[in-house]
Formats: C-alpha cells, sequence, structure tokens
C-alpha cells in the first residue's frame, strides 16, 4: 500500500518581475513529501529556496505548475482561501522567532486557533498543552522580550503545533540562536518527528541536514539533487 | 484510502467568524496594542477630545445666549411696538450755541392720533424719562425716573417681586409714589424692605410701594448686538435702573423742560414724552402697524426725532443670527474634527507601518484580510471614541465651570452630547478605513521580511 503525498509539486514555477527584468526564481520544481517525512533543503543563496518555502506555505501563488497539499490543488484558490489553509493545515517556524510582542507566551500560542473562530477556552487550554510540551508551562503569562532566544524558538514551535498541521515549515530555525539553544531545538524536531510530524526546514547548516532524512539542493530555482540519508 | 489525516474539509473557505467572542477578543488586543504606546495614543486623541468639547461647550453658550437674548426680547412683549423719542443728530452742533431749549420727540398729540386713526391698536402706554440720581439716606443710584401709567407693568410683562404698582387714583391724584426695580432696591435698601420707605429725588420724596424685576434694555435697535447684550443681563441691568412714578407725578415735579449741567454747559430740552407703547391685538399686524406708525409720525416731521423698537422683529433677527451662530459654530467644530480625525489617521497610518512584521506573521498565521482590516480598524474607533467620551464628559463639564465663575447662562441641548460623541466615532470608522485596507493588502511575504 503506498501511503498518500502530503504534499505534491509538478511543474512548479515562480517569475518575479523586477522593473524590466524578469526572474525566474523557480523553473519546474516536481517534488512530492509524504507524511512523516523530514526534509531539508539546501543551496546557496538566491537558489530559490525561499520561493519554494514561500509557496509551500501558501504566502505566495506559484506562476505557473501545481500545489497539491493532501491531494488539493491549491494553485488557484484566493487570498481568503489560502489564509484559511495557512491557519488550519500548516505550521510555520521562522528564523526570527515572529513573536508578537504585544501579546503573552499563551497567546502568541493561540493565535491560529484564534483565527479559526475557535472558542476562548479551547484556544487556552491546547495552548497551555502545547507550552507544556515545549517546557514553558512556567512562562505563559511573560511577553516575548522577557524571553530568551530558544524560548522564544520553543513559543514559536508550539504555535506551529496548535493547529495540529500537516507539515511544519521552518526557515533557518536556529539561525539566530547559539548552539546549545540551538541543539535544543533540533531536540524538538527530532522528537515531533518520532511522533508522526513532517518537517520541512530550509537551512545553510550542514548539521541540521545531516539529522534529516532527506536532503534537497537547489540551485538556480531546480533541484539539482535529492538524497535520503 | 486516505488516512483521517488527510481527509480534510476545511479547504474552501470557513466561514465569516465575526462572532461575539472574536469581536470582544480583537477590542481588547486593540486595548492592549494602544496601552503599549501610550502617550502616542493620548496625544493622538487630543485632537478628538477638544474637537468634541469644543463642540459641546460652544453651542452651550451660544445656546445660552441666545436664550437670554431672546428672553429679554420677550419680555418687551411680542404684541408690542415700542417708540421712543431720540434727539435728532444733527440738532448737536447748533444747540450748544442756542440758549432756548430744543424742543423734539413724541408728543401726547402723537399718540393720540395713533389711537385714533389705527384700528388694531388697543392701549397705548405713554412714558417720560428723566435721568437723575436716587437717594436714601446717603445711599444714591444713577437712575432712568420712569413717569409711566398704572398699566405699564403688564404690557412690559414685568414681574412684580414684592408690593404693588401704583394705581389709577395715584396717578389722578399726582402722589408722589414710586415702584422700584430689583436691583436698584437692593442697592437702596441693602438693610430693610423697600416697600414703605422713602426715596429722594432732588428735594422730592416719592414713597415706595412696590418692587418689580428689571426690565430687558430696550436700546436693541440693532440685533446684533441683542445677542451679545444678552451675555451681559446683568451689567445691563444695572446701567438701566429704573424707578416708575405716576406720569402725572412726573409731569409735575419735573416739568416738560429737562436741563442738562455739564462741565461748563448746560442743555435744555424740551420733551413730551421720552417712550410710548403701542400693544397691536393680532401678532400677525404687528410689522404693518409698525411701518403705518413710522409713515404717519414721519409726515408731520422736518427731522426723525423718534425711534421704533418692535420686539416681535428682534425676536425673528436673534433667531436668524442664532441660526447663522449655530452655522459658524457648525463649521468650527467640523474642521476641528477633521483635523482630530486626520491626525488619527496620521499615527494610524504610521503605527500601520510600524507593525508591517506584525501584520505579516498574522497573514501567516491564518488571518485574513478582513481580520486585519477589523483589527486596525477597531484601534482606531477606540481611540476616537475614548476620545469622544472625555471630549463629552470635558464639554458638559465646561459649561458648568462657565456658569459659575463667568456668570453666563449656558445651555446644553440634550442632543450636542449624544450627536458629538457619533460624530467622533463616525471619524474613527471613516479616517480608520483607509490605514486598515493599507495594512490588509500588504503581501505577506513582504511584510514578514519587513524590519
Amino acid at each position: 500500500m503506498v501511503e498518500p503525498s502530503v504534499i505534491e509539486l509538478e511543474g512548479l514555477s515562480k517569475t518575479y518581475a523586477m522593473g524590466a527584468v524578469r526572474v525566474q526564481a523557480l523553473r519546474g520544481v516536481d517534488l512530492q513529501f509524504k507524511q512523516g517525512e523530514y526534509v531539508s533543503i539546501m543551496g546557496p543563496s538566491g537558489c530559490g529556496k525561499s520561493t519554494l518555502l514561500n509557496l509551500l506555505g501558501c504566502l505566495d501563488r506559484p506562476t505557473s505548475g501545481k500545489y497539491l497539499l493532501g491531494g488539493y490543488d491549491l494553485s488557484q484558490l484566493d487570498d481568503d482561501a489560502l489564509s484559511g489553509i495557512r491557519g488550519a493545515r500548516l505550521g510555520f517556524v521562522f528564523q526570527s522567532y515572529n513573536l508578537i510582542p504585544q501579546l503573552t507566551v499563551i497567546e502568541n500560542i493561540g493565535i491560529p486557533l484564534y483565527y479559526q473562530g475557535r472558542g476562548e477556552e479551547e484556544t487556552l487550554e491546547r495552548a497551555a498543552a502545547l507550552a507544556a510540551r515545549v517546557a514553558l508551562t512556567d512562562r505563559l503569562n511573560h511577553r516575548p522580550f522577557e524571553l530568551s532566544g530558544g524560548q522564544q524558538q520553543r513559543v514559536a514551535i508550539a504555535r506551529a503545533l496548535v493547529n495540529d498541521p500537516l507539515v511544519i515549515l521552518a526557515d533557518e530555525p536556529t539561525g539566530n540562536l547559539d548552539s546549545g539553544s540551538g541543539q535544543e531545538i533540533l531536540e524538538i524536531f527530532d522528537e515531533l518527528n518520532k511522533q508522526g510530524k513532517t518537517f520541512i526546514i530550509v537551512t545553510h547548516d550542514e548539521h541540521i541536514a545531516a539529522r534529516t532524512m532527506r536532503v534537497i539542493c537547489l540551485r538556480d530555482g531546480q533541484v539539482v539533487s535529492d538524497v535520503w540519508n | 484510502m486516505s488516512g483521517t489525516r488527510l481527509d480534510f474539509h476545511v479547504f474552501a473557505a470557513p466561514p465569516p467568524r465575526v462572532t461575539y467572542s472574536y469581536m470582544k477578543r480583537t477590542v481588547r488586543l486593540g486595548f492592549r496594542s494602544l496601552w503599549m504606546h501610550r502617550l502616542r495614543s493620548l496625544l493622538t486623541v487630543l485632537g478628538i477630545v477638544f474637537g468634541v468639547c469644543s463642540v459641546i461647550a460652544m453651542l452651550a453658550v451660544g445656546e445660552g445666549a441666545s436664550h437670554e437674548a431672546q428672553e429679554q426680547i420677550r419680555r418687551l412683549g411680542s404684541n408690542n411696538i415700542i417708540l421712543k423719542s431720540i434727539k435728532p443728530p444733527d440738532d448737536e452742533g447748533t444747540s450748544s450755541r442756542r440758549t432756548y431749549a430744543i424742543d423734539y420727540g413724541l408728543t401726547y398729540d402723537d399718540l393720540n392720533r395713533i389711537r385714533a386713526t389705527i384700528p388694531g391698536v388697543t392701549v397705548v402706554v405713554p412714558g417720560r424719562i428723566i435721568r437723575q440720581y436716587v437717594w436714601h439716606i446717603s445711599r444714591r443710584v444713577d437712575c432712568d425716573i420712569v413717569g409711566t401709567i398704572p398699566w405699564y407693568p403688564e404690557m412690559r410683562k414685568l414681574n412684580l417681586v414684592q408690593g404693588r404698582f401704583f394705581t389709577i387714583e395715584e396717578m389722578d391724584k399726582i402722589s408722589n409714589v414710586c415702584v422700584l426695580c430689583e436691583p436698584m432696591a437692593a442697592e437702596l435698601f441693602p438693610m430693610d424692605p423697600p416697600v414703605g420707605n422713602t426715596v429722594r429725588v432732588g428735594s422730592a420724596y416719592y414713597r415706595v410701594v412696590g418692587v418689580v424685576q428689571a426690565e430687558a434694555a430696550t436700546a436693541t435697535a440693532n440685533p446684533a448686538d441683542a445677542a451679545e447684550k444678552g451675555q451681559e443681563t446683568t451689567a445691563a441691568a444695572g446701567a438701566s435702573h429704573r424707578m416708575y412714578i405716576p406720569l402725572s407725578a412726573a409731569k409735575h415735579r419735573f416739568g416738560e423742560t429737562l436741563v442738562k449741567r455739564r462741565s461748563g454747559s448746560f442743555e435744555a430740552e424740551k420733551v413730551e414724552l421720552h417712550e410710548a407703547i403701542v400693544r397691536v391685538d393680532k401678532q400677525e399686524e404687528v410689522l404693518d402697524i409698525a411701518a403705518i406708525i413710522t409713515e404717519m409720525l414721519q409726515r408731520e416731521r422736518k427731522k426723525k426725532d423718534f425711534e421704533l423698537v418692535v420686539p416681535l422683529e428682534l425676536l425673528r433677527q436673534a433667531e436668524r443670527t442664532k441660526q447663522i451662530f449655530n452655522v459658524v459654530l457648525g463649521s468650527i467644530a467640523a474642521i476641528s474634527l477633521l483635523v482630530g480625525g486626520i491626525g488619527i489617521m496620521n499615527i494610524m497610518l504610521a503605527t500601520v507601518t510600524e507593525r508591517t512584521r506584525e501584520i505579516g506573521i498574522r497573514r501567516a498565521l491564518g488571518a485574513r484580510r478582513h481580520d486585519i482590516i477589523i483589527q486596525f480598524l477597531i484601534e482606531t474607533v477606540i481611540l476616537s471614541c475614548s476620545g469622544g467620551l472625555v471630549g463629552v464628559l470635558l464639554g458638559v463639564a465646561i459649561p458648568f465651570a462657565i456658569t459659575r465663575f463667568a456668570n453666563m447662562v449656558t445651555i446644553i441641548t440634550p442632543w450636542s452630547p449624544f450627536i458629538a460623541f457619533s460624530i467622533s466615532a463616525l471619524i474613527g470608522v471613516m479616517f480608520g478605513i483607509y490605514p486598515a485596507f493599507r495594512a490588509a493588502n500588504m503581501d505577506p511575504v513582504e511584510a514578514l521580511r519587513h524590519e
């Protein structure tokens, strides 16, 4: 029995018009990701990693090609529908944590549920449970600026998990952290992956790539290698 | 075949989620964001606060002033036409050289003619006014002594405060009785009751039989200063102290020729009647009859030595003045609120730019465009409404302070705080829309990259 793909990309292309010049950031990328995969995407800057991640995260729409998430074609959906999918089906972990400064830890974790119109009690309960999972129970009512970088990134992970996403997209998740905190974050990723979470991590770091099951290298908007560790 | 995790049903856009709980949380979030920048929010709101507060306060002062003016005019009697003698202006130069008295003003003949020829006219109240000092022991008041007839208070809608007005009998007997106006009585008799006491004018003594309320100033020929006068009621009343004596007594004691002494020169005037009040039966006829009287009197004279005051006309003019006043106030208020609104919009635009990253984060985490619009719109509305609320409180308090300390009548019309508040809320929505749409239309990728 073949396990269905969580994500399928068929000939995915993205062209930006920068003034008169047209930049082809992605030129026909074909990839499949299955549930439970732990993937890193590598490549030099300007190779199209970020563009690919933005497309995967429904933050942007492809110029051509198909993007199937869980078997559904998302390439033609409108802005509101894409927002709904981001909130309900995707988790994001950013390099600079991207927590909202005026909200407390528990409120930051609950944001995706807030935009799905879930009840307040349910949201807080679920947020508290996830804070416990990343060992931040004693920081629930702190503000982001009162936390260390590692702690902030753990809040971000809890936030990415709160909507039980199909896939977690991480953009240089350890880029702003010292090696100790970075290690901590990666261990959380490993553990979540063992529990069945799908991770796609964009990184420069060979060490991170080495931990993952599958390493995809991009160059000039095309996949140049796709290796299973 | 697909597992439960992939069997998802949320791919279509979820239903609108603007529920009560959602709004409650968004409002709370708005307060939180504004609280982060307390000083900025406070300064932003000041424009609206002052706008709203000045609208209410100015309306209250204007309303009070015009109410006062209209009240005064109404007290002159809207069915009345008041005739007054005035000295012909071009006589002034020659008069100082003449030795004989200047003869001018209304005469008894004039009144008889009016009474005989004009049908709608019922009562004619003649009056002579002599300016003299009135004494009580060592207290002195500069006042206008009005020689008049017993039904004067009815005509002028004056209420008796104490005692009575003099009677027809006293008029016939040429008794030395007098009625004082209220402020004058208070000045002459600070301790004892005025009724029953006497006052002295020159060498003659008059028994006080009553006290009436102060009369509205009649010199308001020009409607523009009718409104002004209203604001200085106490001052105006103080300036025109009046004492009423029977017309017959006035004629006997003071004669028809008045002598005014000034430094170095003296002037004599012969005036039969200083003032007369004509009451018209039907209010619609007041203006026509006033025109007829003017024409009738003018025909007999070489110079215009009389003046007509038509309270009804004054009232209409005062109403017109009030309308103009309201339009002016309204535009000032609109401008100040507009300025306040622009201030809010300016700050909200800056806030949106400053919070670009937050907008990107929210969009990435599932906020749709309208979620962002609502968030920023609510912040603007919170700003303008709290400004409006503070403005209303101040605007209601200030007229009280004005009444208390400046001794001016102010009237807060009940609708003005509501209108002012709703306008401030409306301004929040109006000036919040553009910044909110700008926030919502940011590209999430760009917004996330913003630093």
